[in-house]
């Protein structure tokens, strides 16, 4: 089956890419994208902090680790938010 | 309610006008503005992109929560994306109510959710650099890697 990945804010940079067709096999949950696309992305010196810190939706709804995906499925990754205004708020140098 | 993102400068003063209504004793107001420097780093623009269908979802879902929770009359939340410079609107929260106690409370539990919860983000522009924002921590309940969400 097929998932369309999206990615956001530092996770789009990181990725090079902001939306991706992924392969995945029948059953497969959105911790197995993750180790999937964690190890794909091994050489790009993204740090640990990245994953863990990130949350997922599944057709536009936060989900878990242990949310099972089916052939479709939209899943956007998201860094820690940072709408709003700019209060005391500080990142990490773009490139 | 008014929920929208917003691509074109918000204009706050017609949006409070809009908000009151004659049961009001209060209306309580957070005007987020660009400020011009992050720990004394020169501040030139911000650049917000957002998960607009989702973002619009989860704001309709705040300002609901917030008319049920504290029990105040009416909500708007108004947020703009793009470029925006020193000054400029943000995030305009809007909230009417009888008394001004439910309102300040809801006004500040709006903002603070919103900042936690809402799926936008800034690039932040300085005078020698660029930063993505580093964000707020998800709420244990909506990380990925959550305590007893891994398959």
């Amino acid at each position: 089956m097929q998932v369309k990945v999206l990615a956001f804010g530092v996770l789009k940079d990181l990725l090079g890419t902001a939306t991706a067709e992924i392969e995945l096999l029948a059953g497969s949950r959105v911790g197995d994208l993750l180790r999937i696309l964690e190890q794909s992305t091994s050489n790009l010196r993204m740090e640990t902090s990245v994953w863990q810190s990130l949350a997922v939706a599944v057709n536009r709804e936060y989900s878990s680790a242990a949310t099972e995906l089916r052939d479709g499925d939209e899943v956007a990754l998201l860094p820690p938010v940072s709408g709003g205004d700019n209060d005391g708020v500080g990142g990490r140098d773009a490139h | 309610m008014l929920i929208e993102i917003v691509d074109t400068p918000i204009e706050p003063g017609s949006i409070v006008a809009a908000a009151k209504a004659g049961s009001d004793g209060a209306v309580c107001i957070f005007d987020g503005i660009v400020r011009d420097n992050t720990r004394g780093r020169q501040t030139l623009y911000l650049d917000y992109e957002a998960y607009r269908e989702m973002a619009l979802e989860q704001m309709r879902r705040l300002a609901a929560e917030a008319v049920e929770q504290f029990g105040v009359r009416d909500v708007a939340l108004v947020h703009r994306l793009g470029r925006l410079y020193v000054g400029e609107t943000s995030v305009l929260v809007v909230v009417a109510s009888a008394h001004r106690g439910a309102a300040f409370d809801a006004c500040r539990w709006l903002i603070d959710t919103l900042k936690k919860t809402v799926p936008i983000w800034k690039r932040e522009t300085f005078a020698d650099g660029a930063v993505w924002a580093d964000g707020e921590p998800f709420p244990e309940h909506l990380a990925a890697h959550s305590a007893g969400a891994e398959g």
